[in-house]
């Protein structure tokens, strides 16, 4: 895919090495994120807690939804982290590497995710935001400014991930930072400092990518024929997440969507178009005033 | 949570099913994949409709003022002052945080079309409102015929922009329309000030309102059109419930204005101004229309994941 580029010179898709560059970071630190490797995952929602304490973000419904183990439902202005429980039934190929023989190949099995911003290459989000609270930090990743943000709610549905949301009783909009604070101290976020199994793993963008290459590679071999990384590529639709994943199905199953990209890839081709419309409306207003004109004097002869 | 049936959950009650091919599409508990935007539709469908008839006000006020249509020039230029300031209102009013409104001109931002059209905005109203102010006092006539040029320019942008913003989203049934958009965007502005001219205007001046209204109605017909045929099953949110019916009643009244404008508007006034009140009341149920369809689109997730397996495939 290749990119568009705009005057600023930046590109709108496609690769890009250097995010924190090209948003004007001179020599800026590696890009971190974070790797989230759900086949080791157990639920325990440890990064939710984490995230909502460290951060201090309030508390969001306390409801049961009856659905799963899942209460919390989906990201949100108040919920940066979020643990997915899928409970399928069915037969599964079950890894070799797990050794329980009283436990044979059963009928059904979890899926448990925690979801959480993707810090896009291409953020749609940033791109969109008319204030310019969004913003790209020396590190890669993207965050709201919250002292200039001024509710304007663009965001919302510019996020192919449905991540960024307008807090309903404060009107501005929130989401992961990844811990933009911690990271200035040298600290890993909350949430993969309280991942006890390690699903959560942070650090530099590059690094998780080998990681993740090779953690695939093992599964696969191990006879788990559904993992698969998701959100790892540069070429993707948003030119590659800064928190990407190892799922084991689909994932639309985890409620992430299958082929996202930036919206803002086709704005050179709605500005045209909107351009060609602008100047249609006037043609058609002229072309108003000079028919009845012709017309009218034909009328008279 | 929304009580309808989650898709995942029938699917996966019957495990032999796993074994067949997979199903058209699954979701996580039937829940949305985006966000739906928080907008009120009143204010922002709303000033999409006040936007386009600002804009297109303005062209048509030009002309007006070119062949000598004093009426008409002064009403759509005194409505088009009213229309966008009834748009800032709305806008302003959607803010989460409606006092850092100012924020709005902080950066400007050729990838943000909101930022565009704030700047847009902000040229485009003084000029308008100057165009207004002068044609109803009389004062400083060349320094009106000036603002209402410079409106008439920037007015088919103000009318159109709007469908980039709408269109500059993850919302399946605007960004996947993006090119069809602005052009349905055109025409229900173009219908909306031809409306306006067609109530405010006498029988002797509303000549050009009946052309752009006819213009418009056919014009915002085969947007429509395209974009369904764009969209594909997509398009189901545009046929279908809310939008649906805000959308065929915006084509019947759009149709019916045009043509009781168009056939009876030049001997009878009253025949004039109900195709006028038609044709605005036409394009802003368009607006709300698409609008809503953009809501439904973003709420069912099958709209977001189908399109995008079927690019992959």
């Amino acid at each position: 895919m290749t990119g568009v580029f705009f005057e600023t010179g930046s590109l709108f898709s496609g690769p890009e090495r250097d995010p924190a560059g090209d948003a004007g970071h001179p020599d800026p630190p590696e890009r971190v994120g974070f790797f989230t490797d759900t086949s080791v995952c157990i639920g325990c929602k440890a990064c939710e807690v984490a995230c909502k304490e460290w951060n201090a973000i309030p508390e969001d419904g306390l409801s049961l939804t009856g659905m799963s183990y899942d209460n919390t439902q989906g990201l949100g202005a108040s919920t940066w982290r979020h643990v997915a429980f899928i409970e399928q039934s069915g037969p599964h190929e079950v890894p070799e590497e797990v050794p329980d023989e009283s436990q044979p190949a059963g009928d059904m099995r979890w899926l448990m995710s925690s979801d959480v911003c993707k810090h896009c290459t291409h953020a749609a989000c940033l791109d969109v935001c008319p204030t310019g609270s969004l913003f790209r930090t020396e590190y890669g990743t993207v965050v709201v400014q919250e002292d200039i943000c001024n509710g304007c709610g663009y965001c919302v549905p510019a996020c192919p991930y449905g991540v960024i949301e307008q807090r309903a009783d404060d009107g501005r909009a929130f989401k992961c930072t990844m811990c933009y604070d911690r990271l200035g101290a040298g600290q890993e976020p909350a949430c993969a400092k309280a991942c006890p199994t390690d699903s959560i793993q942070f650090g530099p963008l590059d690094e998780l990518r080998e990681r993740a290459a090779l953690r695939v590679d093992q599964l696969q071999e191990a006879g788990v024929p559904g993992a698969r990384l998701y959100g790892h590529d540069p070429e993707d639709g948003v030119g590659g997440d800064g928190a990407f994943f190892l799922l084991l199905d689909e994932p639309e199953v985890y409620g992430l969507p299958p082929d996202p990209v930036v919206t803002t890839r086709d704005l050179p081709a709605m500005w045209k178009h909107a351009g060609a419309a602008a100047l249609s409306l006037a043609a058609g207003a002229a072309a108003s005033f000079v028919l009845p004109a012709i017309l009218g004097r034909k009328g008279r002869r | 949570m929304t009580g309808t049936p989650t898709r995942k959950g029938e699917r996966r009650r019957k495990g032999e099913e796993l074994m067949v091919p997979r199903a058209e599409f699954d979701s996580y508990y039937g829940r949305p994949v985006i966000k739906a935007p928080a907008w009120k539709d009143r204010d922002i469908a709303g000033y999409f409709f006040t936007g386009g008839l600002a804009g297109a006000g303005s062209v048509l006020a030009a002309g007006a003022q070119l062949t000598g249509r004093r009426t008409m020039a002064k009403t759509l230029k005194v409505s088009s002052l009213a229309a966008v300031s009834l748009s800032t209102a709305a806008l302003i009013n959607d803010l989460g945080r409606p006092d850092r409104f100012l924020n709005m001109l902080r950066v400007c931002k050729p990838t943000s079309p909101m930022s565009v059209g704030s700047w847009l905005l902000a040229g485009y109203g003084p000029l308008a409102g100057a165009a207004a102010a002068s044609a109803v006092t009389g004062w400083l006539p060349r320094a009106g015929a000036a603002a209402t040029g410079a409106a008439a320019l920037l007015g088919p942008a103000v009318a159109t922009y709007t469908a980039v913003l709408a269109a500059d989203t993850a919302v399946p049934a605007w960004h996947g329309a993006h090119r069809e958009l602005p052009y349905l965007f055109a025409a229900s502005a173009t219908a909306a000030a031809s409306g306006m001219a067609l109530v405010t205007s006498p029988t002797s001046e509303n000549a050009p309102a009946r052309y752009a209204a006819l213009l418009a109605a056919a014009a915002d017909k085969a947007a429509v059109t395209a974009a369904e045929r764009r969209l594909g099953m997509v398009a189901e949110t545009y046929r279908s419930g809310r939008a649906g019916k805000l959308l065929r009643c915006a084509q019947a009244l759009t149709v019916a204005g045009a043509a009781t404008a168009g056939l009876l508007g030049r001997r009878s006034r009253p025949a004039a101004v109900a195709g006028g009140l038609a044709l605005l009341t036409g394009s802003a149920l368009t607006r709300f229309g698409v609008f809503h369809a953009g809501l439904a689109s973003a709420e069912d997730p099958k709209y977001t994941v189908e399109p995008q397996r079927r690019g992959q495939e």
